[in-house]
């Protein structure tokens, strides 16, 4: 499998550490009554059949955290962005 | 006698002379013949017995499928067990023995199984050896390992290198048989990066077996033509004695190269064998067709093998399997090989047609038609054959064609499924899309010009096509022939597991006719040749026992790997002190002068002790602390992460990492810190010391250095992307030494440049930039993790052995003498400091004693599920000191601590050990544990149980702080 590196261009995935679903997003407040949305952010994650956004680290590479849309059942990948990016974007959607 | 070396012909080297054993038995054969040729040639069909009857077995095929010829190949280290006799290439002094025999094979006493052979049916492990269970374990299963089972392995080290290689191309071609070579040849001549890879040793494929015309020439001639023209192209690779062994995400595909295994040693500094993964844009499977075998009684006997292996042996190898011979099949090919053995001068008998008609040419041998061999009569070696229709005909080979299955393994190895074409009688390929095309008889083209014009087209999918030579074709019919019902002998379906044809409507009628559970249970395609012969003959039959199409009954799952692979091949040159990087620290040399024990912690090596004469680790330890804590000791501690971090928002990073708050540390100062995983549990810690406004280096354990790199990129890219901050490991750049002891401080003074080491220049939790030593830069940390007065003195990595070696120099009129991480180890736990034992991934700051340092004033990772009730539980297990109530009384780490009068259960447990020493201060071994509601419990008594070790001590629980409670030492 390839990983098209925003940063390194395309490299194999064993450059790569995976972390998992980048779709929760963490609760920006510590408010006592927001412990139900601390607890999905940590612990609840899909397991989704088709596409999905995955972190991963380039940790034999650039060592930047990315966001990487694969393909759980072909295993295609589509593309990558820094999670710099994907955090941000996500921020301004909000 | 009944093969033998025909007078001429075949592509073999006569001028050579190849000695080799088998068995013990000298034999000769020459450059270009196979184990497996050159035994034939040799008169020697007898080559091995079977898994579970012990019957006497041959070769089958000529090729990579090959289920019965295994041997054992070299001897000591090189042994290799299960080789197929058919793929090894025969080289001058090779040694190979047969396998699964007792005491001979030629007389093996397992073959009285056969005559108990109606018992050993499919399941009749299971039905047989189910009572009494506790037999199973230690009676049945041993016995039957023994009796069943294939080669054995060297127990000595493998003295060959491999290699991984890693490749790119355009077009990777698989198989160099007439598609393969078209195919390459087209993709080549558009410039395009090609490599073209075959599992056997020449390239050429069928071509090299079969009697062809291409282009007005031979076959093999043709072929000569190709690979020349390929072979001085610039942007071809030729690989053969490769196989590609699986189809993987992204394109890639495995191999195996065998660069030096028909060699009887590897050249100097090459490989035996060389992994490689291909990247390819494209991909084309030329790999052909197998052949398959026909059931009918007696099957597996010493001179019945498939026809095509049976003309590859005369036409390639001039091995002729024996003087007469017998045809059978139902399909075309039948009539080529009796007229390909016929222009050998090997006498055909009959050629048997299944059929009752056919327009092929039979060249004058009788031909019957609509007639089927029921079985092959004889022992070690066929003698006649029995007709379905009782006639019987001497002979003593038999030819046999039930058609032809695609090779489409590899076109399944991603997932998807063969369909199975009902005219041609065999799985097409699933579509794969362009990436990954089939082509050739891979894919059912029959013909050798629909060969040589699909490996052409799908070589070059884009751009002009080339040229496709005229070629002669042989016509090509068939009709389903599976199974000779007919048959009194045993009808094999899986040669190598012994699964017969009988064994599978027994499996539908005991409820697996499902095609994965009825694999299982009748074992057939679980050997090492992955049913490459049979499975399609089990899916007919399975087929035709239930009442299903062979779509409905499908295929098992193709999977990794084609053939097997060995595992030197993937272990690559990653063995022995390969295995991985050794990390050493600046002060390695400087500890090995000393005289250090080195222990692998991870990746480091680090000094665990510095022996003297006669010393044990014990006692060395034990003198190392007392050194330490009565003159002065310095000890290596460069192997803790050491991460720079500046920015103008460094403080307020982390303050996000730590559950502790720097944003406040002054500048010049150092401070403990924790750090959380988000989930609330304790991840790290360390200290970070903070060395201008925007200027901060972090310590981190020794184990989990890299993990918190990671975690700290993860925090400010992923999750405070919009903190000026930036950080980097400085691990490896700085040498960093504790100097500990009441004599620290007069031995650190003659290193300074200008500091005047006091109280009040260098505080307790100090962190200053100096100059030692005319002017080497260094940092000098006031802090003890040995509670002494003590400090840390960091410089630049290459000047570590130097200063270390200063230090001893300084410290020499007191004394000072080096401690490793054993001494280390005693003192922290005599302090009562928590480490890796403790930070274990269970425990909370709460826990460990620190819930005071968790800030509630700012947000931080782990903050808010820190907070849960389960983890704010004030009977949670604590942190506490344990001493044995008899101070000549030893505890171990790892035992389990009970109430006084308590019985060992989970139900009573309240806690366990998580570290102990031997404490040379006082006299005795202490320990730190894990206790229930453990700070409110000091002072009580306890059992301390180690089932494991069979020891059971009463104990007292106390402050973990066992020596110098009062910290007078560390401000003396």
């Amino acid at each position: 499998m390839l990983i098209p590196c925003p940063h390194c261009g395309t490299r194999p995935v064993e450059e790569f550490t995976f972390l998992g679903d980048a779709a929760p997003t963490r609760p920006t407040t510590n408010d006592p009554s927001t412990m139900e949305a601390w607890y999905e952010y940590v612990y609840l994650r899909n397991n989704p059949r088709g596409a999905i956004e995955e972190y991963a680290h380039h940790s034999g590479g650039c060592r930047s955290w990315l966001v990487v849309s694969r393909n759980t059942e072909t295993h295609e990948v589509f593309g990558a962005v820094p999670a710099r990016d994907f955090t941000r974007a996500k921020g301004a959607k909000a | 006698m009944t093969s033998y070396r025909l007078d001429k012909g075949g592509l073999i080297d006569r001028s050579t002379a190849l000695r080799f054993t088998f068995d013990g038995a000298l034999h000769v054969g020459h450059q270009g013949d196979t184990l497996a040729s050159a035994l034939l040639a040799n008169g020697v069909t007898l080559m091995g017995r079977s898994f579970k009857y012990h019957r006497p077995r041959s070769v089958i095929t000529a090729g990579a499928a090959e289920p019965n010829a295994l041997v054992e190949l070299r001897e000591g280290g090189r042994k290799e067990a299960n080789t197929r006799a058919t793929m090894i290439e025969l080289y001058d002094g090779l040694v190979s023995k047969s396998q699964n025999n007792w005491p001979s094979l030629d007389f093996d006493v397992g073959a009285l199984t056969s005559l108990a052979s109606s018992v050993f049916v499919a399941g009749f492990y299971y039905k047989t050896f189910m009572w009494p269970k506790s037999f199973w374990e230690k009676i049945y299963e041993p016995i039957i390992r023994r009796a069943a089972g294939l080669g054995t392995a060297s127990k000595l080290p493998d003295p060959d290198k491999y290699e991984k290689s890693y490749a790119h191309c355009d077009v990777l071609v698989i198989g160099s048989g007439p598609t393969g070579l078209m195919a390459a040849l087209a993709a080549a001549r558009q410039a395009k990066r090609v490599i073209l890879a075959d599992e056997s040793s020449r390239l050429g494929g069928s071509l090299l077996n079969e009697q062809e015309e291409i282009g007005g020439t031979s076959g093999y001639e043709w072929t000569q033509g190709v690979i020349a023209e390929l072979g001085s192209m610039p942007n071809v690779t030729l690989l053969p004695r490769t196989t590609i062994m699986g189809w993987f995400d992204g394109n890639i595909f495995g191999a195996v190269e065998r660069v030096s295994d028909h060699l009887r040693v590897p050249d100097p500094y090459e490989p035996r064998q060389r992994y490689w993964k291909i990247h390819a844009k494209r991909a084309v499977l030329a790999a052909g067709a197998e052949e398959r075998p026909v059931a009918f009684g007696g099957n597996d006997m010493p001179g019945v093998m498939t026809a095509s292996a049976m003309r590859t042996y005369a036409n390639r190898y001039a091995a002729a399997a024996g003087r007469s011979v017998v045809v059978f099949g139902g399909n075309d090919s039948i009539y080529r090989t009796a007229r390909d053995l016929k222009s050998h001068g090997i006498h055909v008998e009959a050629i048997v047609d299944s059929r009752k008609e056919s327009k092929a040419d039979a060249a004058g041998t009788p031909v019957l038609r609509g007639a089927l061999v029921a079985d092959a009569v004889g022992g070690k070696a066929v003698k006649s054959v029995h007709l379905a229709d009782g006639t019987h005909i001497n002979c003593e080979a038999v030819a046999m064609s039930g058609g032809f299955s695609p090779i489409v393994n590899l076109a399944c190895h991603r997932g998807k499924k063969p369909v199975w074409d009902a005219k041609l009688l065999a799985f097409l390929p699933p579509d794969n899309g362009e990436a990954f095309t089939v082509a050739g008889s891979a894919a059912s083209r029959m013909l050798l010009s629909e060969c040589l014009a699909d490996g052409a087209a799908k070589g070059a999918v884009d751009g002009k096509p080339i040229t496709v030579p005229k070629c002669r074709d042989e016509a090509f019919a068939i009709s389903p022939l599976w199974w000779v019902k007919e048959s009194h002998g045993k009808a094999f379906i899986d040669y190598q597991n012994d699964a017969t044809a009988k064994d599978l409507p027994l499996a539908a009628r005991e409820g697996y006719s499902d095609v994965e559970l009825a694999k299982r249970y009748t074992t057939t395609g679980m050997a090492t040749d992955q049913g490459k012969l049979g499975n399609i003959n089990a899916i007919a039959i399975l087929a035709e026992a239930t009442g299903r199409t062979m779509d409905e009954v499908g295929t098992t799952t193709f999977r990794p790997f084609y053939t097997p692979v060995s595992f030197g091949a993937f272990t690559g040159p990653f063995t022995g002190h390969h295995f991985q990087p050794v990390r050493k620290t600046p002060l390695h040399d400087w500890a090995e002068e000393q005289g250090a024990v080195f222990v692998e912690t991870g990746l480091w090596m680090r000094s665990s002790w510095f022996p003297r004469e006669g010393e044990d680790w014990l006692a060395s330890a034990s003198r190392e602390v007392l050194n330490t804590r009565g003159a002065v000791g310095i000890c290596d501690v460069s192997t803790l992460g050491k991460i720079d971090v500046q920015g103008k928002d460094a403080g307020q990073f982390l303050d996000r990492l730590y559950c502790n708050t720097f944003s406040t540390l002054a500048v010049g100062k150092a401070r403990y810190g924790l750090m959380l995983r988000e989930d609330g549990i304790v991840y790290d810690d360390g200290t970070t010391s903070r060395l201008a406004e925007d200027h901060y280096v972090m310590t981190t354990t020794t184990a989990n250095a890299a993990k918190v790199m990671a975690q700290m990129e993860f925090a400010h890219q992923a999750l405070f992307p919009d903190l000026d901050v930036t950080y980097v490991s400085v691990t490896e750049q700085w040498a960093q030494m504790a100097v500990a002891g009441p004599k620290s401080r007069p031995t650190l003074q003659k290193l300074m440049d200008e500091l005047v080491m006091t109280d009040e220049s260098v505080p307790y939790m100090a962190a200053l930039e100096v100059s030692i030593m005319g002017g080497i830069p260094a940092r000098l940390f006031r802090l003890s993790f040995s509670g002494e007065h003590a400090y840390e003195l960091a410089v630049p990595a290459d000047y570590g052995s130097m200063v270390a070696r200063a230090v001893m120099q300084a410290g020499d009129e007191f004394g000072i003498t080096p401690y490793g991480v054993e001494a280390l180890s005693i003192m922290r736990i005599e302090k009562g400091h928590v480490a890796g034992g403790e930070l274990n991934g269970t425990t909370t700051a709460g826990d460990l004693g620190m819930g005071k340092m968790v800030s509630a004033k700012k947000d931080f990772i782990g903050r808010m599920m820190a907070q849960r009730e389960g983890l704010t539980d004030p009977n949670r297990q604590a942190v506490v000191g344990i001493r044995p109530v008899n101070p000549a009384d030893r505890i171990r780490a790892g035992a389990h601590l009970l109430k006084q009068d308590d019985t060992p259960s989970m139900k009573n447990d309240q806690g366990y050990v998580t570290g102990v020493a031997w404490s040379p201060m006082l006299d005795m071994w202490v320990g730190l544990a894990l206790f229930a509601n453990g700070r409110a419990r000091h002072g009580e008594i306890v059992q301390v149980w180690d089932g494991l070790r069979g020891h059971r001590v009463m104990a007292e629980i106390c402050d973990p702080m066992h020596f110098d409670k009062e910290n007078k030492r560390l401000h003396a």
